[in-house]
C-alpha cells in the first residue's frame, strides 16, 4: 500500500458500529463464496497423494500445477486441447449466426406490421417454455433422418450443432432484439428509404449499428449458455466423437480418472479460466447484459 | 414493393427454418413418440395411446424423482431468493468495495453446472470430510452427499451458490430503480431499517420477485448438469418398497431411462415434466402479477 492511500484512509469519516459489523459479515460471506475457487487452485497444484494426505494445506511445490496442466493437454485418452478449440469454434460461430439472423428477423417482425409478424413473434415467445428434455431425443432422430435426406451430416459436426444453437438461441434473442428495435425511431429508416437506400442496406447500414448495446446483451446471454452447455453437445456430438466440447472433455476426464482429483480439478480449472478472465475484462458489460436479458 | 417482400422473406427465413427444424418438428414428434413403443435401438414406433403415461403412475422411481424434484425446487427457491435478496441489500448499501462484492458474488454463475458439480463433489467428499476427520467432528465425517436425507438439501445449497449472484443482479437493478428519497423520507420519520425494507422496498420490488421466482423455479425444476456430476443420482434409498436413487431429479430420471433404451417411456416422462412446469410457472406468474397489482 502506498503512503498516499494510507493517508486517505485515515482522513475518512469514522465508520458507524453497524457499518463495521456489516463490513466484517460481508467479508466473511465473500470468503465463504470464494472458498470453492481457492480449493480448486490449491489442489490443482498438488499430486494425487498430496491431496489425499491433506487437501486444505498449501501445495508444497507450485510447479506441480504446470505438471498437471501438461498431463491434461498431453493426455492420450481425452483430447482436451482439441475440445478446447472446438468449444471456441462452436461458441463463436453460434453467436455469429444468432446475432445476425435474430436481429434481421426481429427487425422485420417489428417493422412489417402484419398479422403474420404477430403470429410468428408469439410462436417464438411461446416456444421458450418448452423444456429441452421434451425435444432432445426426437431432435437427434430428426437430425439424423433429415440430414440423410439432404445428404448433409448434421450429427457429429460443427455446422450441425451451430444450426441447432441457432434454433434454440433465436427465440430469446429475437425477443430481446424485438423489444429494443421497437424503441428505435422509424423516421431514421424512412429518410434513408427516401434517399434511395434499399431495404437490406437500410438494415445493415443504419439499424444494425444502432443495435450495438443490445448485441452485447445477446452475446453474453447466449455465450455463457453455449460455452457451458453439456446435454446438447453430448447428444449431437457423442461422448467420443471427433468434435468435442470442454464440458464433455471434463466429464470424460472424470470418468477415465476416477477420484484422481489432481487431474479432475486441474481440468475444471482450465475449463473455467477463459470465462473468468473474460469476465474480469468485460465485467461491466456482462453484469449489464445479464440484467437486461432477464428483466425483458 | 415486390422487392421489399422478397427482402422480408429472406430476412426471416434463416431463423424460421432453424426454429421449425430444431424446435417445432421435434416438439410434435416428441408428443407423438410419448404415445408409441419407440425403443431407440431401431426406428420402429407403434402407436400405443396413453399406455406410457398410465404406466408412469406405477413406476416408483419416476414418482420418487417427481416428488424430490418438487422438494428440491421449493428448497432452491427459498434459499436462492433469501440469499440473493440479502446480497442485493448488502451491495446496494453504503458499504466500501460494494461494486467489488457485486462482481465477485456473480462469478459462480459463470462456470456452468458440469464443472461446478465436480468442484463441490470434491469439497463435500474430501475437504469437509477431511476437516471432520482431523478435528474429530462426527457430523462432518460422513459426506452430506452420501446420506439420502441430506443430499437434496446439499444440492439446493450448491444451487444457491451458483444462482444467488445472478438473481442478486435482478434485485439490485430493482432496488436502484426505486427513488432513494423514499427510503430517506421513511428514515427521517423514524422507521427502522427492517420496517423500511419490508414496507417500502419489498412492495416496490414486486416485479423483480415475479422474475426471480420464475427463473429459480424453472431452472431448479429442469436441473440436470449439476445433478449428474455432483451426485449422479446417488446414494441408494428405498421408495414404495423398491430401491431408487435418492437424488435422481426428473431431468436425470428421463436421461437414464433413455440411456437404458426405453425411449418412449423417457419421452412420456419429458411430456409430464413439460406439463408440470407449464402449469406451475403459469400459476406462479399469475399469482405474482395479481400481487403486483394489489401492491
Amino acid at each position: 500500500m502506498t503512503s498516499k492511500s494510507r493517508a486517505g484512509k485515515l482522513n475518512r469519516l469514522p465508520i458507524s458500529p453497524g457499518m463495521a459489523i456489516l463490513d466484517l459479515a460481508t467479508i466473511i460471506l465473500f470468503v465463504v463464496f470464494m472458498i470453492p475457487f481457492g480449493m480448486v487452485v490449491l489442489n490443482s497444484a498438488k499430486t494425487s497423494k498430496e491431496i489425499i494426505f491433506n487437501a486444505i494445506a498449501l501445495p508444497s511445490d507450485w510447479s506441480q500445477l504446470a505438471v498437471n496442466v501438461s498431463l491434461i493437454f498431453n493426455n492420450p485418452t481425452v483430447d482436451y486441447l482439441g475440445a478446447f478449440f472446438d468449444s471456441i469454434l462452436i461458441t463463436a460461430f453460434s453467436l455469429l449466426v444468432i446475432i445476425l439472423f435474430s436481429s434481421m428477423c426481429a427487425w422485420i417482425l417489428v417493422r412489417n406490421k402484419t398479422r403474420w409478424s404477430m403470429v410468428l413473434f408469439m410462436a417464438f415467445v411461446a416456444a421458450m417454455v418448452i423444456p429441452f428434455q421434451v425435444l432432445m431425443y426426437p431432435l437427434v432422430r430428426w437430425m439424423r433422418v433429415s440430414g440423410d435426406f439432404m445428404h448433409i451430416r448434421l450429427l457429429g459436426t460443427i455446422p450441425g450443432i451451430v444450426f441447432a444453437y441457432l434454433g434454440f438461441g433465436s427465440p430469446l434473442s429475437i425477443f430481446v432484439f424485438h423489444g429494443f428495435i421497437k424503441n428505435i425511431p422509424y423516421e431514421l429508416e424512412e429518410s434513408a428509404t427516401i434517399d434511395g437506400c434499399s431495404r437490406s442496406r437500410t438494415f445493415f447500414a443504419i439499424v444494425f449499428p444502432l443495435l450495438q448495446p443490445i448485441i452485447v446483451t445477446v452475446l453474453i446471454l447466449n455465450g455463457i449458455w453455449i460455452w457451458n452447455d453439456y446435454l446438447l453437445p453430448l447428444l449431437l456430438l457423442g461422448s467420443n466423437g471427433v468434435v468435442q466440447t470442454i464440458p464433455i472433455a471434463v466429464t470424460a476426464f472424470a470418468g477415465a480418472y476416477l477420484k484422481q482429483w489432481d487431474l479432475i480439478l486441474t481440468s475444471t480449472l482450465i475449463a473455467m479460466l477463459p470465462v473468468i478472465v473474460l469476465y474480469l475484462f468485460a465485467q461491466k458489460y456482462i453484469i449489464k447484459g445479464m440484467v437486461e436479458g432477464s428483466i425483458k | 414493393m415486390k422487392q421489399n417482400r422478397m427482402v422480408n422473406i429472406l430476412f426471416v427465413a434463416p431463423c424460421i427454418f432453424a426454429f421449425v427444424m430444431i424446435i417445432i418438428i421435434p416438439f410434435f414428434f416428441g408428443l407423438y413418440f410419448s404415445m408409441t413403443d419407440w425403443n431407440g435401438i431401431n426406428n420402429a414406433a407403434n402407436f400405443v395411446g396413453f399406455n406410457n403415461f398410465r404406466n408412469l403412475l406405477s413406476t416408483p422411481d419416476f414418482l420418487y424423482s417427481f416428488l424430490i424434484t418438487i422438494a428440491y425446487t421449493i428448497l432452491s427457491i427459498v434459499f436462492v431468493n433469501i440469499v440473493s435478496f440479502t446480497l442485493a441489500l448488502i451491495v446496494t448499501s453504503k458499504l466500501r468495495r460494494r461494486n467489488f462484492y457485486r462482481a465477485g458474488f456473480f462469478v459462480p454463475y459463470l462456470i456452468g453446472g458440469i464443472v461446478l458439480g465436480y468442484i463441490w463433489q470434491f469439497l463435500l467428499n474430501n475437504i469437509l470430510v477431511g476437516i471432520g476427520n482431523s478435528l474429530a467432528i462426527t457430523a462432518l465425517q460422513t459426506s452430506f452427499l452420501s446420506l439420502p436425507n441430506s443430499v437434496i438439501w446439499t444440492m439446493a445449497v450448491v444451487n444457491t451458490w451458483q444462482y444467488a449472484g445472478y438473481i442478486m443482479l435482478i434485485y439490485v437493478a430493482s432496488i436502484q430503480s426505486i427513488p432513494a428519497s423514499l427510503m430517506e423520507a421513511a428514515s427521517v420519520d423514524g422507521a427502522s431499517y427492517v420496517s423500511r425494507v419490508f414496507h417500502i422496498l419489498i412492495p416496490m420490488m414486486a416485479n423483480a420477485f415475479t422474475i426471480s421466482l420464475f427463473l429459480t423455479l424453472t431452472t431448479s425444476f429442469k436441473q440436470f448438469d449439476m445433478n449428474l456430476t455432483l451426485t449422479n443420482g446417488g446414494p441408494a434409498t428405498r421408495f414404495l418398497d423398491v430401491p431408487v436413487k435418492a437424488s435422481q431429479l426428473l431431468a436425470m430420471n428421463i436421461f437414464s431411462t433413455a440411456t437404458a433404451n426405453r425411449m418412449a417411456e423417457a419421452q412420456a416422462k419429458a411430456v409430464v415434466l413439460f406439463i408440470a412446469l407449464l402449469v406451475v410457472s403459469l400459476l406462479q406468474v399469475s399469482i405474482n402479477k395479481k400481487k403486483e397489482v394489489e401492491m
